[in-house]
């Protein structure tokens, strides 16, 4: 048993891979409670599909995919904010008009590539086994500053995700703050994109948050709940994948969905099956 | 003693539609208003605009003899209940101790005087006893008395709320006029927007009777004649053996009002 567990972490590989799930695992599922909350999980789907421009110009100017990544999110997350604020357009549409652009775009500089390299099918589905130490580095240091950014602007998200009204008589500046939150999304995307990849993150944003709801009833020990499914996935699934040889970001995505089935059926107060029990006591 | 909130010729329009049309009105220090009108009078709209959620299309707001815009502490706001994200993982403890919040502190935790002032917030609303509840598991009275022992906690100059009976038990609505006995002692001026109109001639020194335009303002004695509600309700009023009849209508089926006259 203790063989089994360990035989895998014997290559250096699969340590990186180890620490480069857990860290996605943790931070899409602290950032990801306010985008259940909020009922944003299309912004993170859109912008994760928006990130794929900037990875493909990366690759075409031959720079790093993850600084190619982190630009376009950022871009496209101060796009849709201020598209939103002039209030001209409804966010969704804001969004929408992005996402679609981004994607677009990203199809065609991919276009002009002579062969689909394997790098950018690693951008759309991840392949945290190839992730090298430099990525590691990047990924860590990302994540510590979201999770820093998390915990300095707690009060203000707080506010502003339950009482929007009541944070703007506060003075707070909502606009700014939102187009923080928005912000360490797109961070938070282009910190996932070797584990699980373009298509997959938004899964990892969502899946843990919504299990946590469940389970909690108070913010703080939502995300603690929220952080820990999305650690425990990863590493059951990084197990998972590697005994089983499957993709590894769809089998972390499987894993956490797990959870969330079962969170969903069996939660006190708040499951299907545990209602039903409790009805026909 | 000079009015403490003042407005001058204050108009509000959503794009080209006016919801509020040159408003003039003074209220003076401490005193407990109700604002009054049929629906879409722009009762929520002068609210929303005292407390700075709405610009300004035309005309200004001065507190304390300055614009409105350089206060942010004094006025505390309660919104309609719809308002509110009722499925947010909070306690009411959590609500409540988000009056304290304070935009030049927010990365300091509570001090004792704030656990006090909470703790006296809460006691004062009578939601003691389910401060570690989710306030989604509250009933609709409970959770309006959560909202307002936090615009408590806030230790304003000026409460504000926005449709406090609309939807809430009578223990509820008897614990929101005891909080208003008690803000008295306080000199907290207060302005509450009802469909109920008795409630409103019987229970506050002063009425402001809005119908887009303001139709009257004053001692209700003064505003709630025939010929303000008329111009105010119209044709959802009809006099019968002498007596006017307003019937607003208001969320839940509606209500008939009788003011004597």
């Amino acid at each position: 048993m203790i063989d089994w567990l360990t035989e895998p972490f014997v290559y250096g590989f699969m340590q990186r891979a180890l620490g480069a799930a857990v860290l996605v695992g943790v931070v899409c599922a602290v950032v990801g409670c306010y985008i259940v909350l909020k009922s944003m999980a299309f912004l993170g789907d859109a912008l994760a599909h928006a990130i794929l421009p900037g990875v493909a110009a990366a690759y075409l100017l031959g720079v790093n995919l993850l600084a190619g990544a982190l630009v376009a999110g950022v871009l496209v997350a101060l796009g849709i904010s201020l598209l939103s604020k002039t209030g001209s357009v409804r966010e969704d549409t804001a969004i929408g008009i992005f996402f679609a652009a981004a994607l677009a775009l990203g199809v065609v500089l991919i276009s002009t590539m002579r062969s689909y390299a394997a790098d950018l099918t690693h951008v759309l589905f991840g392949n945290v086994l190839a992730v090298s130490s430099t990525d590691l580095w990047i990924t860590g240091g990302l994540a510590a500053a979201v999770l820093l950014a998390v915990l300095l602007l707690y009060k203000r998200l707080l506010v502003v995700s339950f009482d929007p009204v009541f944070a703007d008589t506060l003075g707070l500046g909502v606009g700014w703050l939102r187009a923080g939150l928005f912000l360490m999304l797109a961070v938070t995307i282009v910190v996932s994109l070797s584990t699980v990849g373009v298509a997959l993150v938004a899964a990892m944003l969502v899946t843990p948050p919504a299990t946590a709801y469940l389970l909690t009833r108070r913010l703080p020990v939502m995300m603690v709940v929220s952080a820990l499914i999305g650690a425990v996935s990863a590493v059951a699934g990084l197990y998972l994948s590697y005994y089983f040889d499957l993709s590894s970001g769809g089998t972390i995505v499987l894993v956490a969905t797990g959870f969330f089935i079962l969170a969903f059926l069996l939660a006190p107060q708040r499951g299907l099956l545990w209602r039903k029990w409790r009805h026909a006591k | 003693m000079p009015d403490l909130l003042e407005l001058r010729e204050v108009s509000v329009a959503y794009g080209n539609r006016i919801a509020l049309d040159s408003v003039t009105l003074g209220i003076a220090h401490g005193a407990q208003v109700a604002v009054v009108g049929p629906n879409g009078a722009g009762k929520s709209t002068l609210f929303k605009a005292l407390v700075g959620l709405l610009p300004l299309t035309r005309g200004e707001i001065r507190l304390h003899g300055r614009p409105v815009s350089e206060w942010q502490g004094p006025v505390a706001y309660v919104p309609q209940r719809e308002e509110v994200d009722w499925r947010f993982p909070v306690t009411v403890y959590d609500v409540v101790a988000m009056g304290r919040y304070r935009p030049s502190r927010w990365l300091r935790r509570l001090n004792p005087e704030d656990r006090r002032i909470i703790a006296e917030s809460l006691e004062q609303l009578e939601v003691s006893s389910l401060a570690s509840r989710p306030i989604g598991e509250l009933s609709g009275g409970q959770q309006q008395r959560v909202f307002l022992a936090r615009a408590l906690a806030q230790q304003p100059h000026i409460l504000v709320l926005d449709e406090p009976f609309t939807g809430v038990d009578l223990a509820t609505r008897e614990a929101i006029l005891e909080l208003l006995k008690g803000l008295r002692a306080r000199e907290v001026t207060v302005l509450v927007s009802t469909h109920d109109l008795d409630l409103a001639s019987q229970r506050f020194d002063e009425v402001v009777l809005l119908n887009r335009r303001l139709v009257a303002a004053g001692d209700p004695q003064h505003v709630f004649t025939g010929r303000h509600l008329q111009q105010a309700f119209g044709g959802q009023m009809m006099v019968v053996d002498g007596k006017v009849i307003v019937v607003d209508q208001c969320c839940q089926g509606g209500r008939e009002r009788e003011v004597g006259r």
